[in-house]
């Protein structure tokens, strides 16, 4: 990549932080160049987060709804899924799925809920609470 | 010494494609060697020994933390990015492979050097205690490491074919075929299956390799234009040689390909251009052969 086409594009991504980037220079020798982002990348970024945000909001509706438990949307809220939840509980992921029935999470002994609360960096009582709001 | 030519003395460079571990529900793809083993090839190849240490508990981990740095030394750690409540929210995922430098502290507030930041920041305990301990795939433990003896003069004549031997090797004659220029390959024909299954996560799974690519570490084109400057730079150490010289030419231009790849990717996901699996696994494996004809370059750069 030549230094003129590094990209400077603001992707709010970036939240004002530049990164450095090689390129080479007329002669063709290589520099450091910060660039203020890639609209691309930005781009991948945003998709990430977005898909995050639908899965956060899609558990909320479920929750409210009770089709589903609190314990579902303070995953995505954590943007976790069952496989990160799973490892970072230490708990098999059936048992993290079956934790999403409303009735089997109300029944949950204090001992498990705390690891969960745990993981995500809440409070039991938190845990429990599914907002007004998705946001 | 210069970011690139650390980088290169490491042997870091490489590629790694493996769908059965996965981070976050998504399949771990790597453009470099795990900074584990970049500080263990430090370790062998300046003879900086580092010491390194992981903990049962984060309060012995985070008293470890505080004797090195009290005793007036900086150290690396291994965290887990999303639980630093520094960094923009845009970047914050469960991403356990987070490496930086703390180099004091002042009371419960730890300052911090992020490679994500171009000036120094601060970290209080808990969430740091949490980053460092936060459990998942390539869960860090409190991997916390420093150096404690360092050579003052490198070789480079001796050490630069050393550790360009060794970098062929990463990719060229990988132990699995997840691996180097073969996982590459790899990648190219999962994405001609994945499209084939009219998999509804296409997008998701594309998206995220331009992630991996452009999003961690530094460089752009997953550190292809860092290795290519590391390799300019040896040119110029060994007396210009010239298939050095040629070599980070050709590397660059692998950059610009990944480049591109990475452009052709997201026009696809956002409808820009038509989906084409096999027009994406084309433009990997016009990459896996550039960069695989700039290997067998160097193959007889044994000097």
């Amino acid at each position: 990549m030549e230094k003129e086409s590094v990209p400077q594009d603001n992707s709010p991504t970036y939240a004002g932080l530049r990164k450095l980037l090689y390129a080479v220079d007329k002669q063709g020798k290589y520099t450091g160049v910060p660039s203020t982002g890639w609209e691309v990348e930005s781009f991948a970024t945003q998709t990430a987060v977005s898909e995050l945000d639908r899965l956060r909001r899609d558990a909320w509706q479920r929750a409210r709804d009770g089709r589903t438990s609190a314990l579902e949307f303070h995953m995505y809220r954590n943007r976790m899924e069952l496989d990160t939840l799973s490892a970072t509980t230490g708990l098999w992921r059936w048992r993290v799925r079956r934790h999403f029935d409303p009735q089997k999470f109300a029944k949950l002994s204090e001992r498990i809920l705390t690891r969960y609360a745990d993981a995500m960096g809440i409070t039991v009582a938190e845990l429990h609470i599914v907002p007004a709001q998705a946001d | 010494m210069s970011e690139p030519m650390a980088f290169g003395l490491a042997s870091a460079l490489a590629f790694a494609y493996m769908p059965f571990i996965k981070m976050a529900g998504m399949p771990l793809i790597s453009y470099r060697m795990w900074p584990g083993a970049i500080v263990k090839a430090m370790h062998k190849r300046l003879g900086i020994a580092m010491e390194r240490k992981t903990f049962g508990s984060a309060a012995e981990g985070m008293d470890a933390l505080d004797a090195q740095l009290d005793a007036g030394r900086a150290v690396g750690l291994q965290t887990c990015i999303y639980w630093l409540p520094y960094v923009p929210e845009q970047f914050r995922f469960h991403f356990n492979v987070h490496n930086l430098i703390v180099y004091g502290r002042e009371g419960d507030d730890y300052l911090v050097s992020d490679p994500l930041f171009e000036t120094v920041t601060r970290c209080a305990r808990p969430a740091l205690a949490k980053a460092r301990f936060a459990k998942g795939a390539m869960e860090a433990k409190g991997l916390m490491y420093y150096p404690v003896r360092s050579v003052p003069e490198v070789d480079y004549r001796k050490l630069i074919p050393k550790v360009i031997r060794a970098n062929y090797r990463n990719m060229m004659q990988p132990v699995m075929p997840m691996i180097g220029i073969k996982g590459i390959r790899f990648l190219a024909r999962n994405i001609v299956k994945l499209e084939k299954g009219k998999d509804a996560n296409l997008s998701l799974y594309l998206t995220h390799i331009v992630r991996m690519q452009e999003e961690i570490g530094s460089g752009g084109a997953g550190f292809r234009f860092l290795y290519a400057s590391f390799l300019q730079e040896a040119a110029r150490l060994l007396d210009n040689n010239d298939s050095l010289a040629n070599a980070s030419m050709h590397l660059t231009e692998a950059g610009d390909e990944w480049r591109r790849f990475a452009l052709l990717a997201t026009k696809m996901c956002r409808g820009r251009a038509p989906m084409s699996g096999a027009e994406l696994s084309a433009q990997l494996n016009l990459i896996a052969d550039t960069e695989a004809a700039m290997w067998k370059s160097l193959k007889g750069f044994a000097a």
